[in-house]
């Protein structure tokens, strides 16, 4: 299976292998973390010059996914930009890219905490938005219901092999992160397992998307290397 | 000592200002001990002589006193020279500067620390005109190419041969069992190496890793009845418990110190009769520069014993013992000095001041290592550390170092110049999280690879430092740990570098094969070979031995290349691509020193096709590209070059704020840029190092097509081992999905938990 689709708080819902999630109901793509301009932030910070490839990268990605979902209303979840000034380092290719993405359809900008405040692009720039009672915000919020959130750039171990993941519990969903350039955070590390309930899933993103329990009774057996 | 003579001599009169004479050394704790041995003598001459060590060990207050008021004699590590190279006040510093002396010259010149210091030394000798270079060695295999490398390139060296003493004392260790048939710990050897460290005044027990030094010290101390004092020393180790167990060597008061290659080199250590060494030596000049350790005096024989860890070694232990008696060192040519570390002096010569590329590039054409550089590489990498080089000009505005009108090259920022230098250095240890007991100020105990750490689980029990500590947690990348009593640990291996066999023992051992009998080799590994000998055949150093059967419902195929770990690792990912691609389903494939062993659904039947030299090496191109060995290297390489920093400004990164990986970094390079001057590094480091494609390239023109399959209706004797090695690879395949779905499954039916 290359897509999970689930449902959640009475919303059928599909988390994608690239680490999109799509609302068929809504035509609606979400995508978190994207980071764009990490490259030249690194080398306006400090002199480390990265590959400057990662802006063409993930945006080619995300043109891939609207593609193949066919979106009416893309909804980027927080962190689209490295930091406010990244987005000005942005070459005037990546600005057109988006421009053409955005034509016909819905664009919402999440704030995060990487790019608190509106950027020069079009598009509706809010701090959270809502629709048929879920609610879409950068960072979780402890307690909160029918939320869905990014920010930790959630990853998991399967034998021996780490993939960012989606996390999915009875009241919240977790995105792992879309950007080129971006680490992760093990699922097991407490700020995730205090976020999660006990019954949540992690769901691999990758060549083949793959289901298993967030906790897991024995880490060591998943994380093992294969054997034969 | 003798080395120190001339200083001592010109600086006896007083007159001297300033820093005289530099020693370098691979260790820091050589010149620790150097700095002792020295400071005796002088003081009771009564020379007017400063003796200071100065290390990545040496304290801050310390370290800026010397800067500006250098000592006369300084003992250092080609680490820290490049650092002392890189400060803006380097010409005052070494001002007056007349000798460098480079102590255990081999072990530098086999890796890019030698590079490395050969390029600080030509920075040297444009500040001092006049500095003169010693190289001193007890174990060089090839004195003019050491030669070449240390000298002013093209100056000639004088090479002086010193007298080899007598003869060493070295044969096996005595053994009433017969060691395992695989593995690496010789536990089953632990009552005679007690009994030996008895008979013995101080001995030094070697292993080739530092995981297995740790389980055989736990099990030495189990079965230690007698209470004797014996310690435990490795490079993981935290400093302050590795210096204590150096001291109390130093006052005689160990009787045994189980070690690893961090006490290979020079150090005059108390009293040590006798060295044992655990597992093949691999490699003979290191079997050479250990036995010396033993009575490191003057014309007293150094006494040596070897003790095999399974079947195999006890063959190759023969074959390094006859290697050792005939003094035939082995070592294989290095190629030209690495770019990644050229990029790296390039910054490093920024950081101490602006530069014109033209007396930088001379400059460095007089390091051995590079005195081929071509104008080509040097722009190459130049343009690398002020844009990044890459085909898509990003970084106009954020350039690294930028040209100023009068020409010379400066950093854009020279803040930078504080990550560049807190970068420094070529060695590559993995990434290593640091061990200390849980609770405030609890006390550190060493450090333990990155990716171990990732394997605990709260509760899982591991070694270090001859303790077994419980794993509690992971906080601030600190693994946290308690102490536990329990007599076994859970979990015990941390991986460590793994040397392969060297080409010239591996041709030893396929020349002990061809004889008819072996009465030197204890009975069980005689009829070993003389069992497998009667149902398969021996290797041969002229053709290929191919051995083909079924075993626990997989079909095996077992390849006797002897091209060492290395190389027949990369062989098992070349050959199993090309069975995957022959529709035959490899599943996995396991590497030792002298075979490769792979098992699938279907037997191997035709194996000519699979060893063209050409479709090799065609394939290693394309597919390795996506290979974990790349990205490694690709990480090594990107680091020294200062694409990555391990180390960065204020605390270590925290989990939180993980970066993205380096795997990442070279996916996109591949995927957007694949002639990048790192790729282009990487491709021929992996080619040299872990790739090893070389000796592969050696075993094809061995054997000349001539390649022999068997098919036989069961394991072999010599293929058996294989089967219980660890390090197993499965293939990344479309089985490997499949069993990752599977395994998913499981833990959900575990869990008790539905998709929701």
């Amino acid at each position: 299976m290359n897509t999970h689709d689930f449902s959640f708080a009475g919303q059928s819902l599909q988390a994608r292998a690239s680490g999109a999630l799509f609302w068929p109901a809504q035509g609606l793509l979400c995508v978190s973390d994207l980071h764009l301009g990490k490259s030249a932030r690194q080398a306006r910070l400090n002199g480390v010059q990265l590959p400057p490839y990662d802006v063409e990268d993930t945006l080619a990605r995300l043109d891939a996914e609207i593609a193949t979902t066919g979106a009416r209303h893309v909804l980027c979840l927080g962190d689209s930009f490295d930091d406010l000034a990244a987005f000005d380092d942005l070459p005037q290719t990546a600005i057109d890219w988006i421009t053409r993405l955005q034509a016909g359809r819905t664009w919402t900008w999440i704030e995060g905490n990487h790019d608190p405040g509106p950027v020069a692009l079009a598009g509706a720039h809010l701090a959270r938005y809502t629709a048929a009672g879920l609610t879409f915000r950068h960072i979780a919020t402890p307690g909160e219901q029918a939320e869905i959130s990014g920010h930790y750039h959630p990853k998991a171990r399967l034998r021996g092999a780490a993939r960012p993941c989606f996390l999915i519990d009875e009241t919240r969903v977790i995105l792992p992160a879309f950007g080129t350039y971006t680490g992760g955070l093990r699922c097991d590390d407490p700020v995730l397992t205090d976020l999660m309930t006990s019954s949540a899933l992690a769901v691999l993103t990758g060549r083949q998307m793959l289901v298993l329990p967030m906790r897991q009774k024995r880490s060591g057996r998943a994380s093992s290397s294969a054997g034969r | 000592m003798a080395g120190f003579l001339p200083t001592l001599a010109e600086l006896a009169d007083g007159g001297h200002d300033g820093l005289h004479t530099l020693y370098v050394s691979p260790l820091k704790a050589l010149a620790a001990d150097i700095k002792r041995n020295l400071t005796g003598p002088v003081e009771e001459m009564g020379l007017p002589v400063r003796i200071e060590d100065r290390t990545g060990d040496t304290s801050y207050t310390q370290k800026r006193r010397q800067r500006a008021d250098p000592p006369h004699i300084l003992l250092t590590t080609p680490e820290s020279l490049a650092l002392l190279t890189s400060y803006e006040d380097a010409p005052r510093i070494f001002a007056g500067l007349r000798r460098v002396v480079v102590d255990e010259i081999h072990a530098l010149a086999e890796s890019k620390r030698g590079d490395q210091l050969m390029l600080s030394l030509a920075r040297l000798q444009t500040l001092c005109p006049g500095l003169r270079r010693v190289g001193l060695s007890a174990t060089v295999e090839d004195p003019p190419a050491i030669a070449r490398l240390l000298a002013r390139h093209p100056d000639p060296c004088a090479i002086i041969e010193a007298d080899p003493g007598p003869a060493a004392d070295i044969a096996m260790l005595d053994l009433p069992d017969p060691p395992p048939w695989a593995g690496g710990g010789a536990g089953y050897a632990i009552p005679q190496v007690l009994e030996a460290v008895k008979q013995h005044r101080t001995t030094l027990i070697f292993h080739n890793t530092r995981a297995q030094a740790e389980i055989f010290f736990h099990n030495l101390w189990l079965a230690n009845d007698d209470g004797l004092p014996i310690g435990i020393h490795h490079g993981s180790l935290d400093r302050a418990q590795r210096e204590k167990v150096e001291a109390a060597m130093v006052r005689g008061e160990l009787r045994a110190i189980v070690c690893t290659g961090s006490l290979d080199l020079g150090i005059d250590w108390g009293d040590v009769d006798l060295v044992i060494q655990v597992g093949a030596p691999k490699n003979v000049k290191r079997l050479i520069q250990r036995i010396g350790r033993a009575n490191h005096r003057y014309n007293a024989p150094s006494k040596a014993r070897l003790v095999p860890a399974n079947r195999f070694e006890v063959v190759e232990c023969h074959a390094a013992l006859q290697a050792a008696r005939e003094n035939d060192l082995d070592g294989d040519p290095r190629g030209p000095g690495p770019l990644d570390v050229l990029c790296q002096h390039i910054l490093i010569a920024a950081c101490s001041g602006p530069f014109d590329a033209d007396a930088l590039y001379a400059e460095m054409k007089n390091a051995g290592p590079y005195a081929g550089l071509s104008r080509g590489d040097f722009d190459a990498c130049l343009d690398f550390c002020a844009t990044g080089g890459y085909a898509f000009r990003a970084y106009d505005q954020w350039q690294r170092l930028k040209q100023r009108d009068d020409g010379l090259w400066q950093l854009r920022d020279p803040r930078a110049a504080q990550l560049i230098r807190m970068n420094i250095g070529t060695i590559q240890d993995s990434d290593l999280l640091k061990v200390r007991f849980k609770g405030r100020g609890g006390k550190p105990l060493g450090e333990v690879e990155e990716a171990f750490a990732a394997s605990l689980t709260p509760g899982d029990t591991f070694l270090i430092g001859g303790q077994i500590v419980a794993y509690q947690g992971l906080r601030e990348m600190v693994v946290e740990v308690t102490r536990d009593a329990r007599r076994k640990p859970k979990v015990a291996v941390f991986s460590g570098t793994k040397f392969a066999t060297s080409t010239q023992l591996s041709a030893r051992i396929l020349s002990m094969f061809r004889d008819a009998d072996w009465p030197f080799l204890p009975d069980h590994t005689r009829d070993w070979l003389h069992l497998h000998r009667t149902v398969s055949r021996l290797p041969e150093k002229d053709r290929l031995l191919i051995e083909s059967f079924p075993h626990d419902g997989r079909e095996h195929a077992c390849i006797y290349g002897f091209a060492g770990r290395n190389a027949q690792q990369t062989l098992g990912l070349l050959l199993t691509k090309r069975l995957e691609e022959l529709g035959l389903d490899p599943l996995g494939f396991v590497a030792t020193d002298y075979a490769t062993l792979i098992w699938g659904l279907q037997p191997l039947t035709d194996p000519a096709p699979l060893f063209d030299l050409a479709a090799l090496e065609a394939g290693l191109d394309g597919w390795l590209a996506g290979n974990a060995v790349m990205k490694r290297t690709f990480r090594a390489s990107a680091t020294i070059a200062g694409l990555i920093n391990r180390n960065m400004p204020g605390s270590r990164k925290t989990g939180r704020q993980a970066t993205f990986s380096s795997d990442i970094l070279y996916d996109t390079l591949l995927k957007y840029d694949p002639d990048h001057l790192l790729m282009r590094i990487t491709r021929t480091e992996a080619m040299r190092g872990l790739v090893d494609f070389d000796r592969i390239r050696d075993m094809a023109e061995r054997v000349q097509g001539r390649v022999d399959l068997l098919r036989l209706d069961r394991v072999t004797p010599l293929a058996a081992p294989l089967l219980l090695e660890v390090g197993k690879v499965p293939i990344d395949g479309a089985g490997r999905e499949r069993l990752m779905e599977a395994e998913a499954a499981a833990l959900m039916q575990e869990a008790g938990l539905n998709a929701l």
